[in-house]
Protein backbone atom coordinates (compact mmCIF):
# COMPACT_ATOMS: atom_id res chain seq x y z
CA UNK A 1 0.00 0.00 0.00
CA UNK A 2 1.11 3.55 -0.71
CA UNK A 3 -0.03 6.56 1.31
CA UNK A 4 -0.35 10.17 0.21
CA UNK A 5 3.29 10.96 1.02
CA UNK A 6 4.37 8.40 -1.63
CA UNK A 7 2.49 10.22 -4.40
CA UNK A 8 4.77 11.59 -7.13
CA UNK A 9 4.97 11.81 -10.89
CA UNK A 10 5.37 8.37 -12.44
CA UNK A 11 3.85 6.39 -9.54
CA UNK A 12 1.48 3.64 -10.70
CA UNK A 13 -1.62 3.03 -8.58
CA UNK A 14 -4.93 1.18 -8.86
CA UNK A 15 -8.21 3.13 -9.09
CA UNK A 16 -11.48 1.17 -9.39
CA UNK A 17 -9.47 -1.93 -10.26
CA UNK A 18 -7.59 -0.32 -13.17
CA UNK A 19 -3.93 0.73 -13.37
CA UNK A 20 -3.18 4.46 -13.54
CA UNK A 21 0.08 6.36 -13.80
CA UNK A 22 0.47 9.83 -12.24
CA UNK A 23 1.42 12.22 -15.06
CA UNK A 24 1.25 15.47 -13.08
CA UNK A 25 1.53 16.01 -9.35
CA UNK A 26 1.20 19.07 -7.16
CA UNK A 27 1.33 19.43 -3.38
CA UNK A 28 -1.13 22.00 -2.14
CA UNK A 29 -2.08 23.28 1.29
CA UNK A 30 -4.44 26.20 1.73
CA UNK A 31 -3.61 28.38 4.77
CA UNK A 32 -4.79 26.72 7.98
CA UNK A 33 -6.11 23.84 5.88
CA UNK A 34 -4.98 20.27 5.43
CA UNK A 35 -2.51 19.05 2.82
CA UNK A 36 -3.98 18.15 -0.54
CA UNK A 37 -2.33 16.28 -3.39
CA UNK A 38 -3.58 17.28 -6.84
CA UNK A 39 -2.89 14.60 -9.43
CA UNK A 40 -3.45 14.07 -13.13
CA UNK A 41 -3.58 10.35 -13.82
CA UNK A 42 -3.59 8.37 -17.03
CA UNK A 43 -5.45 5.10 -17.28
CA UNK A 44 -2.76 2.73 -18.54
CA UNK A 45 -5.29 0.55 -20.38
CA UNK A 46 -7.54 3.13 -22.07
CA UNK A 47 -5.17 6.12 -22.12
CA UNK A 48 -7.87 8.38 -20.68
CA UNK A 49 -6.73 11.11 -18.26
CA UNK A 50 -8.51 11.99 -15.00
CA UNK A 51 -7.96 14.64 -12.31
CA UNK A 52 -8.02 13.58 -8.67
CA UNK A 53 -7.35 15.39 -5.41
CA UNK A 54 -6.13 13.27 -2.51
CA UNK A 55 -5.69 14.05 1.20
CA UNK A 56 -3.23 13.15 3.91
CA UNK A 57 -4.04 9.68 5.17
CA UNK A 58 -5.45 8.41 1.86
CA UNK A 59 -4.17 4.95 0.93
CA UNK A 60 -3.49 3.54 -2.51
CA UNK A 61 -3.09 0.05 -3.96
CA UNK A 62 -0.03 -0.22 -6.20
CA UNK A 63 -1.01 -0.93 -9.80
CA UNK A 64 -0.99 -4.67 -10.30
CA UNK A 65 1.38 -4.86 -13.23
CA UNK A 66 3.96 -7.38 -14.37
CA UNK A 67 6.92 -6.36 -16.46
CA UNK A 68 8.33 -9.17 -18.57
CA UNK A 69 11.55 -9.10 -20.55
CA UNK A 70 10.84 -10.46 -24.03
CA UNK A 71 12.47 -10.82 -27.41
CA UNK A 72 10.66 -9.87 -30.60
CA UNK A 73 10.76 -12.80 -33.03
CA UNK A 74 8.76 -12.12 -36.19
CA UNK A 75 5.51 -10.91 -37.62
CA UNK A 76 2.96 -13.01 -39.50
CA UNK A 77 -0.77 -12.91 -40.14
CA UNK A 78 -1.42 -13.81 -36.45
CA UNK A 79 0.40 -10.67 -35.30
CA UNK A 80 3.72 -9.83 -33.65
CA UNK A 81 5.38 -12.75 -31.89
CA UNK A 82 7.45 -12.30 -28.73
CA UNK A 83 9.32 -14.81 -26.55
CA UNK A 84 9.82 -14.64 -22.80
CA UNK A 85 13.61 -14.81 -22.46
CA UNK A 86 13.37 -16.78 -19.17
CA UNK A 87 10.63 -19.31 -19.85
CA UNK A 88 10.81 -19.36 -23.68
CA UNK A 89 7.00 -18.99 -23.70
CA UNK A 90 5.76 -17.25 -26.81
CA UNK A 91 2.91 -14.79 -27.23
CA UNK A 92 1.39 -12.97 -30.19
CA UNK A 93 0.26 -9.36 -29.93
CA UNK A 94 -2.00 -7.52 -32.35
CA UNK A 95 -0.82 -4.52 -34.28
CA UNK A 96 -2.92 -2.27 -31.97
CA UNK A 97 -1.32 -3.76 -28.85
CA UNK A 98 2.16 -3.13 -30.21
CA UNK A 99 1.10 0.42 -31.06
CA UNK A 100 3.73 3.01 -31.85
CA UNK A 101 6.52 0.62 -30.81
CA UNK A 102 6.25 -1.11 -34.20
CA UNK A 103 7.86 1.88 -35.92
CA UNK A 104 11.21 0.87 -34.41
CA UNK A 105 10.71 -2.82 -33.66
CA UNK A 106 13.24 -5.09 -35.34
CA UNK A 107 13.54 -8.88 -35.19
CA UNK A 108 15.59 -10.15 -32.20
CA UNK A 109 15.22 -6.81 -30.37
CA UNK A 110 14.79 -7.23 -26.58
CA UNK A 111 11.98 -5.21 -25.01
CA UNK A 112 10.09 -4.94 -21.71
CA UNK A 113 6.37 -5.62 -21.96
CA UNK A 114 4.00 -4.45 -19.22
CA UNK A 115 1.06 -6.75 -18.47
CA UNK A 116 -2.14 -5.97 -16.57
CA UNK A 117 -4.21 -9.08 -15.78
CA UNK A 118 -2.51 -11.00 -18.56
CA UNK A 119 -3.02 -8.31 -21.21
CA UNK A 120 -0.08 -6.36 -22.54
CA UNK A 121 -0.58 -2.60 -22.11
CA UNK A 122 2.80 -1.11 -22.91
CA UNK A 123 6.04 -2.00 -24.67
CA UNK A 124 9.28 -0.31 -23.63
CA UNK A 125 11.84 -0.30 -26.41
CA UNK A 126 15.54 0.26 -25.75
CA UNK A 127 16.13 4.04 -25.51
CA UNK A 128 18.28 3.98 -28.64
CA UNK A 129 17.87 1.64 -31.60
CA UNK A 130 19.94 1.29 -34.78
CA UNK A 131 18.00 0.89 -38.01
CA UNK A 132 18.97 0.79 -41.66
CA UNK A 133 17.68 3.29 -44.22
CA UNK A 134 15.65 1.22 -46.68
CA UNK A 135 14.71 4.01 -49.03
CA UNK A 136 15.93 7.54 -49.51
CA UNK A 137 15.45 10.04 -52.29
CA UNK A 138 18.85 11.30 -53.50
CA UNK A 139 19.81 14.70 -52.03
CA UNK A 140 18.92 17.64 -54.26
CA UNK A 141 21.82 19.52 -55.75
CA UNK A 142 22.27 22.99 -54.31
CA UNK A 143 19.98 22.26 -51.37
CA UNK A 144 22.54 22.99 -48.65
CA UNK A 145 20.58 25.08 -46.15
CA UNK A 146 21.80 24.12 -42.66
CA UNK A 147 19.34 22.12 -40.63
CA UNK A 148 17.40 21.12 -43.75
CA UNK A 149 15.90 17.63 -43.57
CA UNK A 150 14.31 15.07 -45.85
CA UNK A 151 12.14 12.02 -45.19
CA UNK A 152 13.62 8.51 -45.39
CA UNK A 153 11.97 5.13 -44.90
CA UNK A 154 13.54 2.80 -42.34
CA UNK A 155 13.76 -0.99 -42.68
CA UNK A 156 10.70 -1.20 -40.38
CA UNK A 157 8.68 0.77 -42.93
CA UNK A 158 8.55 3.83 -40.67
CA UNK A 159 9.34 7.24 -42.14
CA UNK A 160 11.46 9.83 -40.26
CA UNK A 161 13.12 13.16 -41.00
CA UNK A 162 16.92 13.09 -41.34
CA UNK A 163 19.66 15.48 -42.54
CA UNK A 164 20.15 15.70 -46.30
CA UNK A 165 23.49 13.82 -46.33
CA UNK A 166 21.92 10.49 -45.22
CA UNK A 167 21.98 7.80 -47.94
CA UNK A 168 20.14 4.56 -48.54
CA UNK A 169 21.78 1.61 -46.70
CA UNK A 170 23.22 3.69 -43.87
CA UNK A 171 22.55 2.67 -40.26
CA UNK A 172 20.96 5.39 -38.10
CA UNK A 173 20.79 5.77 -34.33
CA UNK A 174 17.26 6.77 -33.25
CA UNK A 175 15.93 7.91 -29.88
CA UNK A 176 12.74 5.89 -29.32
CA UNK A 177 11.44 8.34 -26.67
CA UNK A 178 11.16 11.13 -29.23
CA UNK A 179 11.20 9.08 -32.41
CA UNK A 180 13.94 11.37 -33.74
CA UNK A 181 17.19 10.76 -35.63
CA UNK A 182 20.27 11.16 -33.40
CA UNK A 183 23.30 10.37 -35.58
CA UNK A 184 24.76 7.87 -38.02
CA UNK A 185 25.66 4.67 -36.19
CA UNK A 186 29.43 4.06 -36.02
CA UNK A 187 30.13 0.74 -37.62
CA UNK B 1 12.38 26.60 19.99
CA UNK B 2 9.24 26.44 22.11
CA UNK B 3 7.83 24.09 24.73
CA UNK B 4 4.24 23.90 23.54
CA UNK B 5 3.07 24.60 19.95
CA UNK B 6 -0.50 25.84 19.62
CA UNK B 7 -2.79 22.86 18.99
CA UNK B 8 -3.87 23.55 15.41
CA UNK B 9 -4.96 20.49 13.42
CA UNK B 10 -3.23 21.47 10.18
CA UNK B 11 0.18 22.61 11.42
CA UNK B 12 2.73 19.99 12.45
CA UNK B 13 5.69 21.29 14.45
CA UNK B 14 9.05 19.46 14.33
CA UNK B 15 9.78 17.91 17.73
CA UNK B 16 13.39 18.18 18.94
CA UNK B 17 14.83 15.57 21.28
CA UNK B 18 16.53 17.37 24.16
CA UNK B 19 18.07 14.46 25.98
CA UNK B 20 17.03 11.50 28.11
CA UNK B 21 14.37 12.37 30.66
CA UNK B 22 13.86 15.86 29.20
CA UNK B 23 10.61 16.90 27.53
CA UNK B 24 10.87 17.42 23.76
CA UNK B 25 11.06 20.98 22.45
CA UNK B 26 9.66 22.12 19.11
CA UNK B 27 11.08 24.17 16.23
CA UNK B 28 8.89 27.23 15.99
CA UNK B 29 6.10 26.70 13.39
CA UNK B 30 4.99 30.35 13.65
CA UNK B 31 6.23 33.36 15.67
CA UNK B 32 2.68 34.03 16.90
CA UNK B 33 3.02 32.26 20.22
CA UNK B 34 5.87 34.50 21.45
CA UNK B 35 4.87 37.74 19.74
CA UNK B 36 1.44 37.76 21.38
CA UNK B 37 3.07 37.36 24.79
CA UNK B 38 5.18 40.44 24.04
CA UNK B 39 2.05 42.35 23.02
CA UNK B 40 0.43 41.33 26.30
CA UNK B 41 3.50 42.72 28.09
CA UNK B 42 2.75 46.11 26.54
CA UNK B 43 4.75 46.32 23.28
CA UNK B 44 2.36 47.75 20.74
CA UNK B 45 3.87 47.47 17.23
CA UNK B 46 6.18 44.52 16.72
CA UNK B 47 7.45 42.24 13.98
CA UNK B 48 9.66 39.22 13.52
CA UNK B 49 11.39 38.12 10.33
CA UNK B 50 12.86 34.66 10.47
CA UNK B 51 12.72 30.97 9.69
CA UNK B 52 9.76 28.86 10.72
CA UNK B 53 9.48 25.09 10.41
CA UNK B 54 6.57 22.82 9.53
CA UNK B 55 6.52 19.10 8.92
CA UNK B 56 5.16 17.45 5.79
CA UNK B 57 5.12 20.59 3.68
CA UNK B 58 7.07 20.42 0.45
CA UNK B 59 5.93 21.39 -3.01
CA UNK B 60 6.06 24.16 -5.60
CA UNK B 61 4.93 26.71 -2.98
CA UNK B 62 6.01 24.94 0.22
CA UNK B 63 9.21 24.18 2.10
CA UNK B 64 9.58 22.61 5.55
CA UNK B 65 11.74 25.63 6.51
CA UNK B 66 10.60 28.97 5.16
CA UNK B 67 10.93 32.65 6.01
CA UNK B 68 8.02 34.42 7.60
CA UNK B 69 7.44 38.07 8.30
CA UNK B 70 4.91 38.42 11.08
CA UNK B 71 3.74 41.71 12.55
CA UNK B 72 1.22 42.93 15.10
CA UNK B 73 -0.52 46.24 15.75
CA UNK B 74 -2.33 46.88 18.99
CA UNK B 75 -5.58 48.79 18.84
CA UNK B 76 -6.07 47.71 15.21
CA UNK B 77 -8.19 45.20 13.34
CA UNK B 78 -7.68 43.30 10.08
CA UNK B 79 -8.42 46.37 7.92
CA UNK B 80 -5.15 47.95 9.10
CA UNK B 81 -3.28 44.73 8.14
CA UNK B 82 -4.62 44.91 4.60
CA UNK B 83 -3.28 48.47 4.24
CA UNK B 84 0.08 47.25 5.58
CA UNK B 85 0.15 44.49 2.95
CA UNK B 86 -0.61 46.95 0.17
CA UNK B 87 2.29 49.14 1.30
CA UNK B 88 4.67 46.17 1.58
CA UNK B 89 3.84 44.93 -1.93
CA UNK B 90 4.20 48.43 -3.42
CA UNK B 91 7.50 49.19 -1.69
CA UNK B 92 9.12 45.80 -2.28
CA UNK B 93 8.03 45.75 -5.94
CA UNK B 94 9.70 49.12 -6.47
CA UNK B 95 12.81 47.92 -4.63
CA UNK B 96 12.90 44.87 -6.91
CA UNK B 97 12.96 47.16 -9.94
CA UNK B 98 9.32 47.02 -11.09
CA UNK B 99 8.05 50.31 -12.52
CA UNK B 100 4.59 51.77 -13.00
CA UNK B 101 3.00 50.01 -10.02
CA UNK B 102 2.70 46.65 -11.70
CA UNK B 103 4.60 43.40 -11.68
CA UNK B 104 4.55 40.65 -14.31
CA UNK B 105 4.28 37.15 -12.91
CA UNK B 106 4.30 34.08 -15.18
CA UNK B 107 3.39 36.25 -18.17
CA UNK B 108 0.48 38.01 -16.42
CA UNK B 109 0.68 41.74 -15.61
CA UNK B 110 -0.59 42.41 -12.08
CA UNK B 111 -1.71 45.94 -11.22
CA UNK B 112 -0.58 46.63 -7.63
CA UNK B 113 -2.10 50.06 -7.16
CA UNK B 114 -3.84 50.19 -3.77
CA UNK B 115 -6.45 49.49 -2.66
CA UNK B 116 -6.43 45.84 -3.73
CA UNK B 117 -9.89 44.35 -4.34
CA UNK B 118 -11.48 42.86 -1.22
CA UNK B 119 -14.00 40.05 -1.31
CA UNK B 120 -15.42 37.53 1.14
CA UNK B 121 -15.24 33.76 1.39
CA UNK B 122 -19.04 33.66 1.16
CA UNK B 123 -19.00 35.56 -2.16
CA UNK B 124 -16.25 33.50 -3.82
CA UNK B 125 -17.72 30.17 -2.70
CA UNK B 126 -21.17 31.13 -3.96
CA UNK B 127 -19.70 32.31 -7.26
CA UNK B 128 -17.14 29.59 -8.01
CA UNK B 129 -18.10 26.56 -5.89
CA UNK B 130 -21.88 26.98 -5.87
CA UNK B 131 -22.45 26.67 -2.13
CA UNK B 132 -22.39 28.81 1.00
CA UNK B 133 -20.07 27.64 3.79
CA UNK B 134 -21.68 27.82 7.25
CA UNK B 135 -19.82 28.58 10.49
CA UNK B 136 -18.23 25.09 10.51
CA UNK B 137 -18.12 23.60 6.99
CA UNK B 138 -16.80 20.09 6.39
CA UNK B 139 -13.04 20.78 6.31
CA UNK B 140 -12.44 18.31 3.45
CA UNK B 141 -15.07 19.87 1.22
CA UNK B 142 -14.04 23.41 2.15
CA UNK B 143 -10.32 22.92 1.53
CA UNK B 144 -10.73 20.87 -1.64
CA UNK B 145 -13.01 23.47 -3.19
CA UNK B 146 -10.63 26.19 -2.03
CA UNK B 147 -7.77 24.58 -3.94
CA UNK B 148 -9.64 23.27 -6.99
CA UNK B 149 -12.43 25.83 -7.52
CA UNK B 150 -11.63 29.09 -5.71
CA UNK B 151 -7.87 29.64 -6.01
CA UNK B 152 -7.73 28.97 -9.78
CA UNK B 153 -10.59 31.43 -10.38
CA UNK B 154 -9.35 34.40 -8.36
CA UNK B 155 -8.57 37.53 -10.40
CA UNK B 156 -5.16 37.21 -12.09
CA UNK B 157 -4.58 40.88 -12.91
CA UNK B 158 -4.87 42.20 -9.32
CA UNK B 159 -3.83 41.01 -5.87
CA UNK B 160 -6.96 40.16 -3.88
CA UNK B 161 -7.92 39.92 -0.21
CA UNK B 162 -10.24 37.06 0.81
CA UNK B 163 -11.99 38.04 4.03
CA UNK B 164 -14.27 36.58 6.67
CA UNK B 165 -13.56 32.85 6.92
CA UNK B 166 -15.99 30.41 8.55
CA UNK B 167 -15.57 30.61 12.35
CA UNK B 168 -14.17 27.04 12.48
CA UNK B 169 -11.38 27.92 10.02
CA UNK B 170 -9.68 30.49 12.25
CA UNK B 171 -9.06 29.20 15.74
CA UNK B 172 -7.08 32.29 16.79
CA UNK B 173 -9.25 35.01 15.23
CA UNK B 174 -11.97 37.17 16.69
CA UNK B 175 -15.50 36.53 15.42
CA UNK B 176 -17.15 39.35 13.51
CA UNK B 177 -19.50 41.25 15.84
CA UNK B 178 -22.00 41.90 13.05
CA UNK B 179 -21.91 38.26 11.86
CA UNK B 180 -20.49 35.78 14.40
CA UNK B 181 -20.68 32.90 11.90
CA UNK B 182 -17.47 34.24 10.39
CA UNK B 183 -14.09 35.19 11.83
CA UNK B 184 -12.13 38.34 11.01
CA UNK B 185 -9.47 36.45 9.09
CA UNK B 186 -7.96 37.66 5.82
CA UNK B 187 -5.72 36.08 3.18
CA UNK B 188 -3.81 37.94 0.50
CA UNK B 189 -3.47 36.21 -2.89
CA UNK B 190 -1.42 37.47 -5.83
CA UNK B 191 -0.54 35.66 -9.04
CA UNK B 192 -2.08 32.44 -7.71
CA UNK B 193 0.21 32.58 -4.65
CA UNK B 194 -1.15 32.70 -1.14
CA UNK B 195 1.08 35.47 0.22
CA UNK B 196 -0.20 36.40 3.68
CA UNK B 197 -2.72 35.44 6.35
CA UNK B 198 -3.92 37.59 9.25
CA UNK B 199 -6.56 38.09 11.90
CA UNK B 200 -8.20 40.51 14.18
CA UNK B 201 -6.84 38.57 17.13
CA UNK B 202 -8.96 36.73 19.66
CA UNK B 203 -8.12 38.22 23.09
CA UNK B 204 -10.63 36.27 25.21
CA UNK B 205 -8.72 33.72 27.28
CA UNK B 206 -11.75 31.54 28.06
CA UNK B 207 -12.88 31.40 24.45
CA UNK B 208 -9.34 30.65 23.25
CA UNK B 209 -8.97 27.86 25.82
CA UNK B 210 -12.25 26.31 24.67
CA UNK B 211 -11.16 26.45 21.00
CA UNK B 212 -7.79 24.89 21.82
CA UNK B 213 -9.50 22.06 23.71
CA UNK B 214 -11.60 21.38 20.60
CA UNK B 215 -8.54 21.48 18.29
CA UNK B 216 -6.51 19.31 20.68
CA UNK B 217 -9.36 16.77 20.69
CA UNK B 218 -9.38 16.73 16.88
CA UNK B 219 -5.60 16.21 16.86
CA UNK B 220 -6.00 13.24 19.23
CA UNK B 221 -8.83 11.79 17.14
CA UNK B 222 -6.70 12.03 14.01
CA UNK B 223 -3.78 10.29 15.71
CA UNK B 224 -1.60 13.42 15.58
CA UNK B 225 1.05 14.15 18.19
CA UNK B 226 -0.33 15.51 21.46
CA UNK B 227 1.45 18.76 22.41
CA UNK B 228 1.86 20.02 25.98
CA UNK B 229 -0.94 22.44 26.94
CA UNK B 230 0.09 26.03 26.00
CA UNK B 231 -0.63 27.45 29.46
CA UNK B 232 1.86 30.35 29.27
CA UNK B 233 0.35 31.54 26.02
CA UNK B 234 -3.21 31.29 27.34
CA UNK B 235 -2.50 33.10 30.59
CA UNK B 236 -0.85 35.96 28.69
CA UNK B 237 -4.14 36.51 26.85
CA UNK B 238 -5.73 37.98 30.02
CA UNK B 239 -3.39 40.97 29.53
CA UNK B 240 -3.88 41.19 25.74
CA UNK B 241 -5.88 44.12 24.38
CA UNK B 242 -7.46 44.53 20.96
CA UNK B 243 -4.85 43.82 18.28
CA UNK B 244 -4.33 42.41 14.82
CA UNK B 245 -1.51 40.38 13.34
CA UNK B 246 -0.42 39.21 9.89
CA UNK B 247 1.98 36.51 8.71
CA UNK B 248 3.54 36.99 5.27
CA UNK B 249 5.40 34.23 3.44
CA UNK B 250 8.53 36.10 2.43
CA UNK B 251 9.75 33.44 0.00
CA UNK B 252 6.46 33.60 -1.87
CA UNK B 253 6.66 37.40 -2.03
CA UNK B 254 10.15 37.00 -3.52
CA UNK B 255 8.74 34.46 -6.01
CA UNK B 256 6.14 37.02 -7.09
CA UNK B 257 8.69 39.81 -7.46
CA UNK B 258 11.29 37.71 -9.29
CA UNK B 259 8.86 35.81 -11.53
CA UNK B 260 9.85 32.44 -10.01
CA UNK B 261 7.33 29.62 -10.30
CA UNK B 262 8.99 27.29 -7.79
CA UNK B 263 9.91 28.18 -4.20
CA UNK B 264 13.17 26.23 -4.64
CA UNK B 265 14.27 28.91 -7.11
CA UNK B 266 14.30 31.66 -4.46
CA UNK B 267 16.00 29.75 -1.63
CA UNK B 268 19.76 29.19 -1.63
CA UNK B 269 19.79 25.61 -0.32
CA UNK B 270 16.36 23.97 -0.49
CA UNK B 271 16.52 20.59 1.29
Amino acid sequence: MYDSSDLRKGLKITIDGEPYIITEFQFSKPGKGQALYKCKLKNMVTGYTVDRTYRSGDKFEPANLDEVHMQYLYRDNKGFHFMNTNTYDQIALTSDQVGEAKSFLLENMEVDILFFQGTSIDISLPTFVELEVAESAPGMRGDTATGATKPVTLETGHEIQVPLFIKQGEILKIDTRTGEYVERAKK
Amino acid sequence: MIKAPLPEVCIEAFPVFQGKGQPDLYLIPSPEINLKRLLAEGLDRIFQLGSVFRQEEQGRHHLPEFTMLEWYRSGADYHALMSDCEAIIEITARAAGWKGNSVTYKGQKIDINPPFPRTTIKKVFEKYAGWTPGPAPDPNRFNEDMVTKIEPNLPQDRPVFLMDYPASCASLARLKTSDPKVAERVELYAGGLEIANGFSELTDREEQGARFRKEARRRREQGLRVYPWPEEFLSSLSQLHKCAGMALGTDRLVMLLTNASNINDVVAFPP
